[in-house]
């Protein structure tokens, strides 16, 4: 229903000329070698759960609709056909319940992929999240080991409205015991994805429902099914001179459609795809700022105690000394996500807004 | 000096061991069986209730005394230790409560499992724990059982299938719920108690993971300590409908006096077998 949503916003007339999902597109299409095979991110993450469903049979799938619905996204099709009801699960609508039993199970030590149809329903059973899976290896003193992946889209889709839009990589990125993921492209979603699900520890994995339906390409190694992308490690996904940009998800695609506007202007940016939130990769993040001394973090979350907020202290804190400028933050409006379309694009961060940062962080704004 | 060292070194044993090995009380090998009836009948709800006789032999009946006899005494030392701020935090007490934690492992092995909240150092001793560990761990020491790291609420021995001491009331269930759901994706065929008290019955979760355990036909035994209050509030403030062994509405329940340490042997046994062949069953003691 969202897919049609969007389908009917796209063809509008009056709409921006360039897209999100064009723009995306354009830049991705211009960063690799055509000769790559593409596939999208709804594809990467159901074969990254397959491959991880079918190496290791303690793996196992529960949430809403991810059976025979295939997937409220699409993420878990035909998982259910292949692997049959013993091994995917379709829940009532009790999130508190099936977070509590996924967390149950992985102290047994199975290793469930729990499901949460948006992040935002993950409230509901965030006391299973924090108290139950995060403490628990610690408070046992590493008796009980928690290996469970809670996943599902996170922050703003497309008209959905403040309940259904809220980014929570700030909530969980700070709470020890909890590794959280954010992926990008397909190769970050297959990568970490099966990473996740083979961590001894909780983790939370937040997608992006825009992204679902985006191509990437990915090579040879990435189709692997032994691939894997190693937790805390950021990629730089741009080289650059003048200026750093950190984002995570969707934000990764703006900060370089930014970079690429900013080139023509003479400015040379760095984009860093964070990809893990906790731990965060510091050190790439250091030595990116210590190289070109001015920073830009984005991220389509509320800015007070955000992901900018702790990278801003953590590189004040480190390389307060390399820094020519004042560290920008972009983040999302500080209002609950309104539903009108030009109200909704205000609450947003937008390509312009990170190129208006990274000029006023070379002292070249107006 | 002698007899002191000798009590420190009692104490790293599990206790029945330790208590075996003092002279002042009598023990007995003696296995000729004897039938006991329990003190008062169970009451079921969509199930016939097992029978009020329940087997027993000379050397069990000592092994439940000393076993609950030395529960008490813990959990008595353990007070005057709290009061003498020598236990910080929480220290939740189960005098009173001990024929639950001794019946139910007399029904059970130690690959069923065993989850609980914050009322825990008793249900630990049970599944094997030392007076050590458990001493050790309510005054924060390395050899506590949860190395000082988890304090009173968090007590846990995943070898003998004690998944915990959780603080957070009534998570315990979806948790437990989730131990049954393993158990029987792994074809284990054993089963787990979820307890809890009557003041967690309330919460919502419990009927959210019930519901799931019911749909899945999970071996999960849901085991209400009802101690008539919840925190500080008296159950008839708390609780519309006090008969938690009802609760479960579509899920049978059996009510089992709580204080007849046969009564919840007899009822531990016939929930388990219950439970691995039709699912979940509530029960309140």
């Amino acid at each position: 229903m969202l897919g049609i949503i969007r389908q009917r916003v796209a063809s509008c007339k009056g709409f921006p000329a360039l897209t999100l999902e064009q723009g995306i597109r354009v830049v991705a299409s211009q960063a690799y070698s055509s000769n790559s095979k593409q596939m999208t991110v709804r594809d990467a993450l159901n074969s990254a759960i397959d491959e991880e469903m079918s190496a290791d049979p303690k793996v196992f799938l529960m949430g809403e609709e991810v059976g025979e619905y295939q997937g409220a996204y699409k993420i878990t099709k035909g998982l259910l056909d292949k692997y049959g009801p013993e091994r995917v699960y379709d829940t009532p609508i009790t999130e508190a319940g099936f977070a509590g039993i996924g967390v149950g199970a992985a102290y047994y030590g199975l290793k469930p992929v729990i499901e949460f149809m948006t992040i935002n329903f993950s409230l509901q059973a965030i006391d299973h999240i924090i108290n139950s899976a995060a403490k628990s290896n610690y408070m046992s003193s590493g008796q009980i080991s928690v290996p469970i992946v809670f996943r599902g889209p996170n922050g703003a889709a497309a008209g959905v409205g403040a309940q259904h839009s809220h980014c929570y990589a700030a909530w969980y990125a700070s709470c020890p015991g909890l590794k959280v993921l954010a992926p990008y492209s397909s190769e970050d979603a297959r990568g970490l994805l099966k990473a996740a699900i083979r961590d001894p520890d909780p983790v939370i994995f937040l997608e992006n429902e825009l992204l679902y339906g985006e191509s990437f390409p990915v090579s040879a190694e990435v189709l692997d099914s032994s691939f894997c992308v190693p937790i805390g490690k950021a990629k730089i996904e741009r080289e650059g001179k003048d200026a750093t940009i950190t984002a995570f998800s969707k934000m990764v695609g703006y900060a370089l459609q930014a970079a690429e506007i900013l080139a023509k202007d003479g400015i040379s940016a760095e984009v860093i795809n964070l990809r893990s939130i906790r731990p965060l990769d510091r050190a790439t993040i250091y030595d990116s700022v210590k190289k070109t001394s001015r920073l830009v973090t984005v991220e389509e979350g509320f800015a007070q105690h955000g992901i900018g907020a702790e990278i801003c202290a953590s590189v004040v804190e480190e390389c307060f000394d390399h820094l020519d400028a004042p560290i920008e933050r972009i983040a999302g409006t500080d209002v609950p996500m309104p539903y009108a379309a030009n109200l909704e694009r205000m609450a947003l961060p937008q390509v312009e807004d990170i190129v208006r940062a990274a000029k006023r962080a070379c002292y070249r704004s107006n | 000096m002698a007899q002191l060292t000798r009590r420190a070194t009692d104490l790293l044993k599990p206790f029945s061991v330790a208590l075996s090995s003092t002279r002042l009380l009598t023990t007995t090998t003696s296995t000729t069986p004897i039938t006991v009836e329990t003190s008062l009948p169970f009451t079921g709800h969509r199930i016939d209730p097992p029978s009020r006789s329940v087997e027993t032999t000379p050397q069990e009946l000592m092994t439940f005394f000393r076993d609950m006899a030395l529960m008490r005494r813990m959990e008595i030392a353990a007070d005057s230790l709290y009061k003498a701020k020598l236990i910080r935090g929480f220290c939740h007490l189960y005098d009173g409560q001990e024929a639950v934690a001794v019946g139910m492992e007399a029904a059970i092995t130690k690959k069923d499992c065993i989850i609980t909240a914050y009322r825990d150092h008793c249900i630990f001793l049970g599944r094997g724990g030392t007076l050590l560990q458990c001493f050790a761990e309510l005054m924060g020491r390395k050899d506590g059982c949860s190395k000082g790291k988890g304090g009173s609420m968090h007590f846990y021995k995943k070898d003998s299938g004690f998944y915990g001491g959780h603080g957070i009331v009534g998570a315990q269930i979806p948790l437990g719920c989730g131990l049954a759901f393993a158990q029987k994706y792994s074809k284990d065929e054993t089963v787990t108690f979820a307890l809890y008290g009557d003041g967690a019955a309330n919460q919502g979760q419990l009927f959210e993971a019930l519901n799931m355990a019911a749909l899945w036909d999970l071996p999960a035994i849901l085991v209400c300590e009802n101690n008539h209050y919840g925190m500080g509030t008296a159950e008839w403030r708390a609780a519309k409908s006090p008969a938690y062994y009802k609760r479960g509405d579509y899920v049978p329940g059996l009510k089992v006096d709580g204080m007849d340490v046969f009564a919840v042997k007899q009822a531990c046994k016939f929930a388990k077998e219950h439970a691995l062949k039709n699912g979940p069953i509530v029960s309140a003691y």
